[in-house]
């Protein structure tokens, strides 16, 4: 789908600095699948110059809507931050690979670690059209941190809380609620479970050493710095997984992902 | 009436001056969902060098005030690879291919010039002589006169195609590289492949780059492109094609005007994958609204006298 001028929907300010932007466009609308990203320039100025990946968050069918779920961390999330309803922005996508639904494992537990939450409410109701329990496991360093959650709560996933000062839900980091559900066998039965995680690097290397743990398979959705968004620069690469021969393999976020089987990537 | 925006630099025809520049494009396909490729003036592949390279360790990319540094380390799939997977989809589109390469010694440039100039379907090589020389320290082998004259003196040997040989910036004196490739037969010399820069991470104060230093391109960079482009446009020697910061018609008219016979536009395409096409379209209006019945009435039409 070539890049195209979007005009925004909604905008709203979900806590300190993390942001919900709803825009119309309805070839992503109709095209994205649950865990693929969009490539948005919030401003036609040089500086910042280029565009900006955001997962799908969710997408509103009735007003052909497509949310992202984004927080300031530098210039360009700061400048997207200030736009407003009715405003335009430029959107090239839907890119990249997203999460495959397995259909043999009908247990879907999803690992979210603060904004890694994003792609989850897209993901969640296409895995309850077909048919999937939904368990969300969702962390935070602290209870004030806690954003998004609601969307969640009423998508019809059982939620779980982790927050690392103690103060909502169990203590302590989600990979450690993770593995106390796993041991518990709270999700039934390990064959049929599916893991699919987003958030920080060490995180996701975490989940996958469980998931291998437990002998379930594991997707995780990585990040990379971008140029194109396409697959041309190569710009995005990842290591690939630990390989026999002694020279290095890499991975394109962009096009080879954003969603990995964890077997396909060195995680760390 | 519709003007001409044909042109040709040496014996290649383009049907317009806008090409998409190495590295920035991939192999073409991975932009053909998103823009028309059809109309381009034509298209430089990812530099191709004998054997597969993995590229160098992520984070590869970094931004900088209107630019980037990129220290990608010529990651590509080999000559052999290239003419397998990556050619027959370019050679369907009817439009100019250039194939850029870079390697690591003299002989295999050569060797990667002549396994391409048995294919069927090419409009040109372009030879990226920034690369570093392994037989020499790792130099860059357009760093030096003579250097770069052994290496597009082999190529030339080595094929019948029409050969361009894009200049690195980062030299002291771009004019006696510039005689020194058109010595040793180069058809057309494009310029300028990217600036070497640095940025680094003050919280953390490591480099941005894995790779610490990387290339500098983008908006930034176009003063100088511009004026490194009329330097060797006024060597008067063989067609020039101008590369550097190009995101807009105006700047691509800056170029033209400056003497290039066509342009290649680079992170431009990252900026708006649209970018070439727009200017494609833009420099027709531009001609029209100047009365001009083609392009090259505005090529190398700078005025200097007061
Ligand atoms: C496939 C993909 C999906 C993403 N989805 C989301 C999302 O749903 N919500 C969200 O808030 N963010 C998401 N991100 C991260 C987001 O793209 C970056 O936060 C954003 O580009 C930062 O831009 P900036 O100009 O504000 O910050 P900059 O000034 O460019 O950087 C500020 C800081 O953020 C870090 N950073 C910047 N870009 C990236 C990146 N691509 N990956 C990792 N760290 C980065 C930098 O190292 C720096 O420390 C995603 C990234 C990718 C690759
Ligand atoms: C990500 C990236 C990769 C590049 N790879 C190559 C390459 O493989 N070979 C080459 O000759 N030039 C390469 N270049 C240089 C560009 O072709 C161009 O000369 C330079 O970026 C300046 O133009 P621009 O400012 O329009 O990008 C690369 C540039 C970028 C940004
Ligand atoms: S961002 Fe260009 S290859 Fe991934």
């Amino acid at each position: 789908m070539p890049i195209h001028t979007c005009h925004i929907l909604s905008h709203e300010r979900l806590s300190g600095d993390v942001y919900r932007l709803k825009f119309v466009s309805e070839p992503i609308c109709r095209g994205a699948q649950p865990g693929q990203f969009v490539h948005i320039r919030a401003d036609v100025q040089s500086d910042p110059l280029l565009p900006r990946p955001f997962s799908i968050h969710d997408i509103d069918r009735e007003v052909m809507g497509v949310e992202i779920l984004f927080q300031v961390v530098g210039s360009g999330t700061r400048i997207l931050s200030s736009k407003r309803k009715g405003e335009s922005i430029e959107v090239l996508g839907p890119l990249g690979r997203g999460f495959g639904v397995d259909h043999e494992r009908r247990i879907s537990v999803l690992v979210a670690g603060g904004i890694g939450l994003a792609p989850f409410p897209f993901l969640i109701k296409r895995l309850r059209e077909s048919g999937h329990s939904v368990f969300v496991l969702a962390g935070w360093k602290t209870v004030e941190e806690i954003v998004g959650l609601e969307r969640i709560e009423s998508s019809g996933a059982s939620v779980d809380v982790a927050t690392e000062d103690g103060r909502r839900g169990s203590c302590g980091t989600v990979t450690k609620l993770l593995n106390t559900r796993l041991r518990a066998g709270d999700f039934g039965s390990e064959s049929e479970i599916g893991l699919y995680a987003c958030g920080p690097g060490a995180m996701l290397a975490t989940v996958a050493h469980m998931a291998r743990q437990y002998n379930v398979p594991c997707q995780v959705s990585l990040e990379e710095r971008m140029a194109c968004g396409v697959g041309a620069c190569y710009g995005c690469a990842v290591l690939a997984a630990d390989r026999e021969n002694a020279c290095p393999e890499y991975k394109l976020v962009c096009k080879d992902g954003p969603v990995f089987d964890m077997n396909e990537v060195c995680l760390k | 009436m519709s003007v001409d925006l044909s042109v040709k630099v040496s014996a290649i025809r383009l049907r317009n001056p806008v090409l998409v520049a190495s590295g920035t494009f991939g192999y073409g396909e991975e932009y053909a969902d998103h823009i028309d490729v059809r109309k381009l003036g034509g298209i430089v592949t990812k530099s191709i060098s004998l054997h597969p390279r993995p590229g160098n360790p992520p984070p590869r990319i970094a931004e900088t005030p209107c630019g980037m540094l990129n220290a990608i380390g010529l990651a590509n799939v080999g000559v052999h690879r290239f003419i397998e997977e990556k050619l027959p989809f370019l050679r369907s589109l009817d439009v100019p291919i250039i194939v850029n390469i870079a390697c690591s010694t003299v002989s295999e440039y050569a060797e990667v010039a002549a396994i391409l100039s048995e294919c069927d379907g090419l409009a040109g090589i372009e030879i990226n002589i920034s690369c570093p020389n392994v037989e020499r320290e790792g130099m860059a082998f357009g760093s030096d006169p003579s250097t770069a004259h052994t290496v597009v003196a082999a190529v030339r040997q080595a094929t019948h195609l029409p050969v361009i040989a894009k200049l690195t910036p980062n030299v002291t004196d771009i004019v006696t590289i510039a005689q020194s490739v058109v010595d040793a037969g180069a058809d057309a010399i494009s310029l300028i492949n990217t600036l070497v820069g640095m940025s680094i991470d003050i919280n953390s104060r490591r480099p941005k780059l894995a790779n610490i230093t990387g290339g500098l391109s983008g908006p930034a960079i176009r003063p100088v492109a511009l004026a490194l482009v009329w330097k060797i446009v006024r060597l008067g020697t063989v067609p020039v094609i101008g590369v550097g910061g190009i995101t807009t018609t105006e700047d691509a008219l800056e170029f033209f005007i400056a003497g290039a016979t066509a342009i290649q536009i680079g992170t431009g395409n990252f900026v708006d994958p649209r970018t070439p096409l727009r200017i494609i379209e833009e420099l027709k209006t531009f001609l029209e609204e100047e009365g001009l019945e083609s392009i090259s009435e505005l090529i190398g039409s700078l005025t200097i006298e007061p």
